[in-house]
Parts: C-alpha cells; sequence; structure tokens
C-alpha cells in the first residue's frame, strides 16, 4: 500500500520535470542498477536464449511498460538453435537475430550468458529473486532408436551431426567418419533433408557460409557419395516440408534415386490432399517416376552424388563390421501401412532389409530434459507440463517454446508459441493472479550468488565482441563468420 | 501527413517500431529496398494500401510504387504481431495476407517458392499471398489486405501441450 502511494506521488511529480523525479525516486527508495521506474517493476527472468527466449521477452517488454527481464543463457553466446540449428545455408532464416538484438539492447532487457541454470543457481533461488521465472531452454537431447549397436562408431544423432557442423561446442570432437560411399539417415523430417544437403552439397557453396572450418574441411575429403533418407511410412506421410525437397531436386551434382514401387497408391490420393500436402506430393512423384527432359536427362547422368527416400523402413539393428568397432550396415523392418493420411500407422510385415553403410545419422527428433528437480516434468512427452505456458502447479513459473510443446515447429511457431506465454504471463501480472506488488531483486541478488560461486556473466556487449571477432575472422575466407568453437576461446574474447 | 506519422512514432513507444527500423537497415543487398524516413513528397505518387489487422481494425495508409507490402508496414510502423520475421526473404510465412477475389487476381503471378511458403502458412486461402512478395502499382490503389491470425506454421505436429 505505501508502495502504490509513493509510486502515485511520484506520478504527479513527473510533471515537474522528469530529471527531478528520478532523483527523488533513487533518493527515496535506493536505486538498484538500472534506472527503475519504480522500485515495484515486475521482474520477469526467462532461462533459455534461443527464439523462444526472445520472443517471450519482446512480447513482456512491449506489454508493459515496468516490466524488466532479464535473460539467461548456458552458453557465452546467445540465440539458441538459430545459431546452432538452423542449416548454414539458410541464412534468411537467421535474419530474426536482428529483432533479437533489438530486444536485448533494449534498456528494460539484460542478458546474462555463461550462467548454467541448475548448476550455477537454481530454479528456486531465481524463484525467490523474480516474479516470475519462463522456462525456454528448449530441447537439448535427443530421441534414441532404442536399438542394439547404436553405440557403434559411425551412428550419430542429427542433433550431435547438426551440432558439429553448426560449431556447438560440446560436439566439437564428433569427428564423424565420412570415409564411407553410403550414408543412411533415419527420419525424413527438415533436419534429416538438412543433413543430406549438408553431406552432398558442392563444396564451393559450403564454403560460403558459415559452416565450421573442421567441418568444411571434413566434407570437402568426404566419400559419401549416396544418402538414403529412411522413414516408417509413406510419401504422403512425409514430415519434410515443399521447400527443403525442392533444395534436394535442385542440388547440384546430384541426383535422384527413388523406388518406384513406394509411390503406388500415391497418386490416386493426390485428389483429396489439401493444397500444401498435394503440392509436396506431386513434386514427389514426379522427381521419382517422371521421365525427366533431355537436359535434366544430361544432368543426372554427370551427377556424381545421389540421394533417395526409403519408405516403410524401421531401424531394428545397427550391423557391426567383423571386427564390431564399427558400423557395416543397418537392418531396417519393412513395414505396411495401416489407415491413411496424416494417422497411417506403421505395422510390421516381418520382412527384413539389410543396407550396407558407414555412416547413421538418427534423426526422430530432439527431446527436452529437466533442469531442475523443483520443476514438474513429464517424461513421456517430455516437455514441462503446462497450459497456455503456465506451468501446472507451480505458481510464478511460465515455459515458451520446444519446451512448452515439444520439439517441433520452425522459428515462427515457436514465436506464437512465445508470444502465448507471454500473454498468461502479462495476464496474471494485470489480473493479480502473479503478485507483482513487493519489490524483488532480480539480477542484483543473482549476480551477488552468481559472484559468491565463481561464475562470470557474459554481457551482451561482451557476446558483440565474439561476434565482432567471429566476423572478422569470416572475412577473410568469404564466409559471413568463422564461428568460435570453444567456451574458453568465446569467454577469452568477451573478457579481454 | 509527416507530422501525423510523428507524432505517431512519439506517442507508440514500441519495442516493435524500435525493432523494425533498426533491423530493417540490416537487409540483405539485393533483396527489396526501401525508404527510411523521408518519402517523396508529390502525394499522387502514392498508392493507398487499407489493411484489417487482427482486432478487425481498418488502417489506411499510403506506400511508394515499387514498395512491397512488407514495406509499407514497417515504414508505417504497422504494429501487426510477429510479421515479417524473416525480414522479406521467404523463409518464413509470417507476412500472410488475405484479399478478396478481384484483388488477387489484380496481384500478379506467383513462384513456386513463394507458394512453398505460403503452403506453411496458418488458415491458407485461395485468396493468400506473403507480402514481401507484393510490390504496390497504381492499379492497385485502395487495396485492402486482411491479417489472419497468426498461430502456428503448419511445420508442427499435433501432439502440443495439454
Amino acid at each position: 500500500m505505501g508502495a502504490h502511494k509513493l509510486l502515485f506521488s511520484e506520478l504527479k511529480l513527473w510533471t515537474s520535470g522528469r530529471g527531478g523525479w528520478i532523483a527523488r525516486l533513487h533518493k527515496g527508495i535506493g536505486a538498484c542498477g538500472k534506472a527503475s521506474l519504480s522500485s515495484c517493476s515486475p521482474k520477469v527472468c526467462i532461462v533459455g536464449s534461443g527464439p523462444a527466449g526472445f520472443y517471450t521477452a519482446q512480447h513482456l517488454i512491449k506489454a508493459r511498460q515496468d516490466v524488466e527481464v532479464d535473460i539467461y543463457e548456458r552458453l557465452p553466446v546467445p540465440f539458441g538453435l538459430v545459431r546452432f540449428g538452423v542449416a548454414p545455408d539458410h541464412p534468411e532464416v537467421k535474419n530474426v537475430i536482428n529483432t533479437f538484438t533489438q530486444t536485448a539492447k533494449h534498456s528494460r532487457c539484460s542478458f546474462y550468458g555463461n550462467v548454467n541454470v541448475g548448476k550455477n543457481v537454481s530454479i528456486t533461488e531465481l524463484q525467490q529473486a523474480y516474479h516470475a521465472v519462463v522456462l525456454s531452454y528448449g530441447a537439448e537431447g535427443n530421441r534414441s532408436m532404442g536399438v542394439p549397436g547404436e553405440d557403434l562408431a559411425g551412428v550419430y544423432s542429427a542433433k550431435d551431426f547438426v551440432g558439429w557442423y553448426n560449431g556447438l561446442p560440446s560436439c566439437r570432437e564428433l569427428s564423424p567418419d565420412l570415409s564411407c560411399e553410403t550414408a543412411v539417415i533415419l527420419g525424413q523430417g527438415n533436419v534429416a533433408l538438412d543433413v543430406a544437403r549438408i553431406l552432398l552439397s558442392p563444396i564451393d557453396i559450403l564454403k560460403k557460409t558459415d559452416i565450421t572450418q573442421p567441418a568444411l574441411e571434413a566434407l570437402a575429403e568426404s566419400q559419401v557419395r549416396r544418402v538414403l533418407i529412411v522413414g516408417r511410412r509413406g510419401p504422403i506421410q512425409i514430415a519434410c516440408t515443399i521447400k527443403e525437397l525442392r533444395e534436394m531436386v535442385n542440388l547440384p551434382d546430384t541426383r535422384p534415386d527413388m523406388v518406384a514401387a513406394d509411390f503406388d497408391a500415391v497418386k490416386e490420393a493426390l485428389k483429396d490432399l489439401p493444397r500444401p500436402r498435394k503440392r509436396l506430393t506431386e513434386l514427389m512423384l514426379k522427381t521419382a517416376l517422371e521421365v525427366p527432359g533431355e537436359k535434366e536427362q544430361e544432368r543426372r547422368s554427370k551427377a556424381s552424388r545421389t540421394w533417395g527416400f526409403r519408405f516403410f523402413r524401421s531401424p531394428v539393428e545397427v550391423l557391426a563390421e567383423p571386427s564390431h568397432s564399427r558400423i557395416a550396415g543397418i537392418r531396417l523392418a519393412i513395414n505396411k501401412l495401416e489407415g491413411s493420411g496424416e494417422g497411417a500407422h506403421a505395422v510390421l510385415t516381418g520382412e527384413v532389409e539389410d543396407v550396407s553403410c558407414g555412416l547413421v545419422v538418427s534423426s526422430i527428433g530432439y527431446k527436452s530434459l529437466p533442469i531442475d528437480p523443483s520443476v514438474p516434468f513429464d517424461s513421456r512427452k517430455a516437455i514441462v507440463p503446462n497450459t497456455m505456458g503456465r506451468v501446472k502447479q507451480a505458481a510464478g513459473l511460465y515455459c515458451s517454446g520446444w519446451l512448452k510443446t515439444g520439439p517441433t515447429g520452425v522459428i515462427a511457431t515457436t514465436m506464437n508459441n512465445s508470444f502465448d506465454t507471454a500473454r498468461s504471463l502479462v495476464e496474471d501480472m494485470d489480473s493479480g493472479t502473479l503478485d507483482v506488488s513487493a519489490a524483488k531483486p532480480g539480477s542484483q541478488s543473482i549476480s551477488a550468488l552468481l559472484e559468491k560461486r565463481g561464475v562470470k556473466p557474459v554481457t551482451f556487449s561482451d557476446w558483440e565482441k565474439i561476434d565482432n571477432v567471429e566476423m572478422k575472422r569470416g572475412e577473410s575466407s568469404g564466409k559471413p563468420r568463422e564461428k568460435l568453437l570453444t567456451v574458453e576461446e568465446m569467454l577469452h574474447v568477451a573478457w579481454t | 501527413m509527416a507530422l501525423v506519422t510523428t507524432l505517431r512514432r512519439l506517442v507508440q513507444n514500441s519495442l516493435r517500431e524500435y525493432s523494425r527500423k533498426a533491423s530493417a537497415v540490416t537487409w540483405p543487398t539485393g533483396q527489396r529496398s526501401f525508404t527510411v524516413g523521408t518519402q517523396p513528397l508529390r502525394s499522387d505518387n502514392k498508392v493507398t494500401v487499407n489493411f484489417i489487422n487482427r482486432d478487425g481494425e481498418k488502417i489506411t495508409v499510403k506506400g511508394s510504387p515499387g514498395d512491397s507490402l512488407l514495406d509499407v508496414v514497417i515504414n508505417e510502423d504497422l504494429d501487426f504481431d510477429g510479421f515479417g520475421a524473416c525480414e522479406g526473404t521467404l523463409a518464413c510465412s509470417t507476412c500472410h495476407l488475405i484479399f478478396d477475389e478481384e484483388m488477387y487476381k489484380k496481384l500478379g503471378p506467383i513462384t513456386d517458392e513463394e507458394m512453398d511458403m505460403l503452403d506453411l502458412a496458418y488458415g491458407l486461402t485461395d485468396t493468400s499471398r506473403l507480402g514481401c512478395q507484393i510490390c504496390l502499382t497504381k492499379s492497385l490503389e485502395g487495396m485492402v489486405a486482411r491479417v489472419p491470425e497468426s498461430v502456428a506454421d503448419i511445420r508442427q505436429t499435433k501432439d502440443g501441450s495439454s
């Protein structure tokens, strides 16, 4: 009550000159770090600085003029999968970094990198310091195939393979062996197609992207000439989208290699499909079945690399070489479909098929992991249980992004998802469901805690130093940036 | 007109405005260029565009021939949540706009690349287009473009949160 009266009298004083008002405010209440409009400004903490974190922050800052948002990130560098997931040859998708940068530089937003929530500071401590905590740390794990031989050398999750070519520090040592002729990718979503495309793209294209130098060098030496992209179900159930398929069809120096029989019964189903699915299926049919014109015929005959979909196949075992040290192939169960359309499911027929290969990439989904025992976690769905972004049975705790809905969707999906969570949070603040009347210390107390624990956060300006070094390094090789590959290097640049 | 725009800018202390203005200047070269700030003073060169926002409100603004509808949204600081995330590079579907049949026919041909991204837009209709690909001409004077609801790009499976 006293705070409200003070606020009102401060508002009246505002007309007598903003400078004077701020001085009285600071004198009366005591400034904490940045100039707060009021000591009772709601303070929100966001865990994770990928699209979910930034879009949630953006919406909060816009919706209420008094909210202050602090974004915590485990790595020294922000932006999550925009930096580490989006393929190097899709730079336009990374344009969202510009809007995130503006958010980070807003006076009511602060970025704290190099802080491991769950290890350096607990969720409980964050909840004590902030009025609300939003969990937006995404999905750093991956679904496993659950088949024997999965741990053999030569088998990788797409999450790790993508992390490797995108410079995720924890994937630096992956060193995938690309000395084999055939690579098999399990899964047919856009990530699977990204992996296929990076494996088969001409080096001249890749060398102008922000792909890491070690990955570029490894791919330049790669012997991989054939990539099979394998799915449990049929062409109509394929999870990738048309833009990515078109990129494969048009990939220089490659030709498609499909099994015509996989497409029986697809043509008849076409007419009932909604336009997006229909166009995608038509492109697949055309690529698989149509006899190409002379020019395309010639282009294909000259191609040195092939790619193709294989349908109705599920992995049952990764086969080892006699020495049992590395992979020799993969055993696939043959399925048939029951039902049709989106709901069709794969049923084993009992038959199997062995495919020789030296590289297997499992691209069957990312997976969120629990961050802190105090946070509810649904291990079956691998999400934090919530209703419209409000974590169930946990007042003051919210979630956005893949942690909220599961690891599917593109940046725009995550954007809408995050806006929804922000809306729930603002609603709760406005209605009083979330009590923001009592002042909370926010980053003041957390910074003190971190200092005591020997943890030094990386600020956004520190990140900009890293950003500039990377861009400068890229200049000399004609790349948009040359990413720093270790946390040590990043911290060194940040703090020098 | 310039005064109204200036006043609007002062009043609208929105992050989005700042974000748009700042991000706009980093658009890749070779893509659609647009003007920031000063517009040509000859008002007879302008094209009137009407947007119907997600609350059903009609917003009338002017753009220059050659501007894309995304350029207009940015230049006029129109506050459509999440609009134009990829900054006009055909890498998302967030500038999705819906037109009436007659206007749709006047909009000119659509490329495969635009359709590929448009296919992912929520609430896709037969008269939908991506705003970043529609360029203003005098013949589009008075056009009406509706900003549809922006729930999920369809590249998301149905198993969402509870």
